[in-house]
């Protein structure tokens, strides 16, 4: 079996070198820059783990290695996120039994390497990528982390062209911009490292940022600023069977097919009618998928008209008030149940259906991945406008630990387009601190507020914008 | 609450206001936004070389002079919300053309039939497609040719029929 997509009508993938890895002794093709996860999933393993206590199988959900569904032993090594690991020749892949043995070998080389910087960025997204390239060219030292084998974070799974202004890349393919800001990147000063997450924040005089890369290199930065922009991570949906392998978020079946050109199912349910299950379902089309409806458990679409527009012109049905109600299935999702919902949200007896769907696509919102500011210290909030716990901080993007920065989704989640705003100005306040460059950093600044706030003065805008002011007046009263 | 907030589709009704007098219609080709929210967007503004698309903000909806539109197309291009279209009433005694944003495999060629679907993805009747313009960014505009009274009616291609 081969689910990989050949040809698409927007893109294009790389398979310049056949590999082979091994799935216990089954030999399996894998293409070099693929995951292992991605490479399993082309040839029909869609199961990858057992959960530890009642044996259910687990496949991938996220895609971008923050959940723990995709934990395989790689090597000898246990608990490798197959979904963000590159796969190599020869590679021996293991179920993992329980709750996974230790190591076989304790020979397993880790080097060590300590540096020094101006700033830190973690996550290379949008609003990373625009951060670092703001503060390098306004003269700081800049060291940028991602954790994915690919920089450019939601950008890169992103077929169709984006909104926002003309001045910056609106009507551009989310694809192509992470390109330009990835050719951006290349041509300023600011160092790099891929598929390394950073795992820690301390204090030794000053801040210190532990990061692994690939299991096999513990980098120590000592900084002065960091900014944090590590995005977004999928909500979950309780329903019965959500942990059945087929049930994937948005996120997750984007990467698998429009990053490494898999195909996720044959047929679709999309649980959520925001911009992001609009456009999965859209993208799912143009791979080849047959989407067969989304359900919206509220009254209208939440997503632009446009992307709703674009959708129901294919002959997808958006059913609003419903939702989904159970996935059917043993191994692998077999089936959906759909049912109405009443206006106090209850559903309506008789109206449940079942649909004969093997993928089911959860797109029902994004919770900021906090966890390295919490970690650190910072005052946190539970705002549900910005989809939930943020850390506190005020409009310049400051946290309250000195010299800690966030921008993007983790701040509140919004669009690239903001969130590529939203990491300029934090770039161009380090500046500032530096005194590096001060006229041009704050003009910068000054450009990216006005940017920043005309694309906020939308209708969809009005919630994030209340939520927004109830952290900002939060920083105000702690500091 | 306006229904389309809960279907998606829009419909004549909800255009009303913002589509080209008949007279203009009539004239030949002219573009039609269905892009009626507020959203921060702008690309269909910069790109019309003839003037005719205003934003009166990165977030108000387009406002088209409808004097000034020459029906040329570039705007269907570049719509992130394939939002645009190009309808020219003056083809033929039987047929209107329609020109749509196309994204999808196969790329449609040139004298193909295909079905004609409207704005809730039914089939209403067959599309010839009159020509094809694939652009640099993959997009590909197709303008297909429909019998007159579908001319508002179609807004995109199905299954190849031959
Ligand atoms: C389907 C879909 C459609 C969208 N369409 C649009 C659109 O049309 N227009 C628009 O403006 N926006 C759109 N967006 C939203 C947009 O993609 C996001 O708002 C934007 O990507 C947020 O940018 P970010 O840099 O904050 O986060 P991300 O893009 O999520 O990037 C975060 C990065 O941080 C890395 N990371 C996380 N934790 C760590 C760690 N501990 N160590 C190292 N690295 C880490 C991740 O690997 C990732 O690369 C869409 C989103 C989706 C899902
Ligand atoms: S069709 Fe051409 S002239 Fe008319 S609005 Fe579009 S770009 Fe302008
Ligand atoms: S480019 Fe398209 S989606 Fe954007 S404002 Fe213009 S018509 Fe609307």
């Amino acid at each position: 079996m081969d689910l990989r997509i050949w040809e698409h009508p927007i893109l294009e993938f790389k398979r310049d070198k056949q590999v082979h890895i091994y799935l216990e002794d089954k030999k399996i093709d894998a293409y070099e820059g693929e995951t292992i996860a991605a490479a399993l999933y082309a040839s029909g393993i869609k199961i990858y783990s057992k959960s530890v206590k009642y044996h259910r199988p687990r496949g991938f959900f996220c895609g971008i290695g923050k959940c723990s569904s995709c934990l395989m032993r790689v090597n000898g090594i246990p608990h490798v996120r197959t979904c963000v690991t590159l796969v190599k020749d020869g590679m021996r892949i293991e179920y993992e039994k329980g709750r996974g043995d230790p190591p076989i070998t304790t020979e397993i080389e880790v080097e060590e390497e300590k540096l020094d910087t101006d700033l830190v960025v973690v996550g290379g997204g949008p609003a990373g990528l625009s951060a670092a390239i703001a503060a390098a060219n306004l003269g700081v030292d800049v060291y940028l982390v991602d954790e994915n084998p690919r920089a450019g974070g939601q950008l890169i799974k992103q077929t169709h062209k984006f909104f926002g202004s003309k001045d910056n890349y609106a009507g551009v393919r989310g694809v192509e911009i992470a390109k330009i800001l990835l050719r951006e990147l290349k041509k300023s000063s600011v160092k790099w490292v891929l598929n390394a997450s950073v795992i820690g924040y301390y204090e030794n005089k000053r801040p210190v940022l532990a990061i692994a890369q690939e299991n096999r290199k513990l980098i120590e930065v000592t900084t002065r600023n960091v900014i944090v922009a590590t995005g977004a991570q999928e909500n979950m949906l309780p329903f019965p069977n959500n942990d059945l392998p087929g049930v994937y978020g948005a996120g997750g079946v984007q990467t698998l097919m429009n990053v490494y050109g898999v195909k996720p199912g044959n047929d679709a349910l999309i649980v959520g009618a925001g911009n992001v299950g609009l456009i999965v379902g859209y993208q799912l089309v143009q791979a080849g998928v047959n989407v067969k409806m989304v359900v919206e458990a509220m009254p209208k679409i939440g997503g632009y008209l446009v992307h709703a527009s674009k959708l129901r012109r294919l002959g997808v049905p958006i059913l609003t008030r419903h939702t989904i109600s159970a996935a059917k299935g043993k191994d692998y999702v077999e089936g959906a149940v759909i049912v109405e919902l009443d206006e106090n949200w209850q559903p309506v007896e008789g109206t449940e259906q079942e649909i004969d769907v093997d993928l089911i696509c959860l797109a029902v919102g994004l919770t900021p991945s906090s966890e390295l500011l919490f970690q650190a210290g910072c005052e946190k909030a539970y705002i549900p406008e910005l989809g939930g716990p943020v850390a506190i901080h005020n409009e310049d993007l400051e946290t309250t630990i000195d010299g800690m920065y966030l921008a993007g989704d983790v701040s509140g989640i919004e669009e690239a387009s903001t969130a590529m705003m939203e990491g300029r100005i934090a770039g161009a306040n380090v500046a500032i601190e530096f005194g590096k460059e001060r006229s041009r950093a704050e003009k910068l600044r000054e450009e990216s507020f006005e940017h920043l706030n005309a694309l906020r003065k939308s209708p969809f805008s009005e919630r994030v914008l209340k939520g927004k002011e109830r952290v900002w007046k939060m920083w105000r009263e702690l500091k | 609450m306006s229904n389309y907030e809960a279907t998606g589709v829009l419909t004549l009704e909800d255009l009303k206001d913002r589509l080209p007098p008949k007279e203009r219609l009539e004239k030949g080709p002219v573009a039609i936004i269905e892009c009626i929210q507020k959203i921060p967007c702008n690309p269909c503004a910069h790109v019309c070389r003839f003037g005719a698309i205003k934003k009166p903000s990165l977030v108000e909806p387009p406002e088209v002079d409808y004097d000034k539109c020459t029906g040329c197309g570039e705007c269907v291009a570049v719509c992130p919300g394939l939002a645009i279209f190009v309808v020219n009433l003056k083809y033929r005694e039987e047929e209107a053309l329609v020109t749509i944003p196309y994204e999808l495999l196969p790329i449609p060629e040139k004298g193909e039939i295909f079905e004609a679907l409207d704005r809730e993805g039914k089939p209403v009747g067959k599309a010839r497609v009159v020509s094809v313009r694939r652009m640099k960014d993959k997009t590909t505009v197709v303008t297909i040719a429909v019998k007159k009274d579908l001319a508002m009616v179609v807004r995109n291609i199905g299954r190849k029929i031959e």
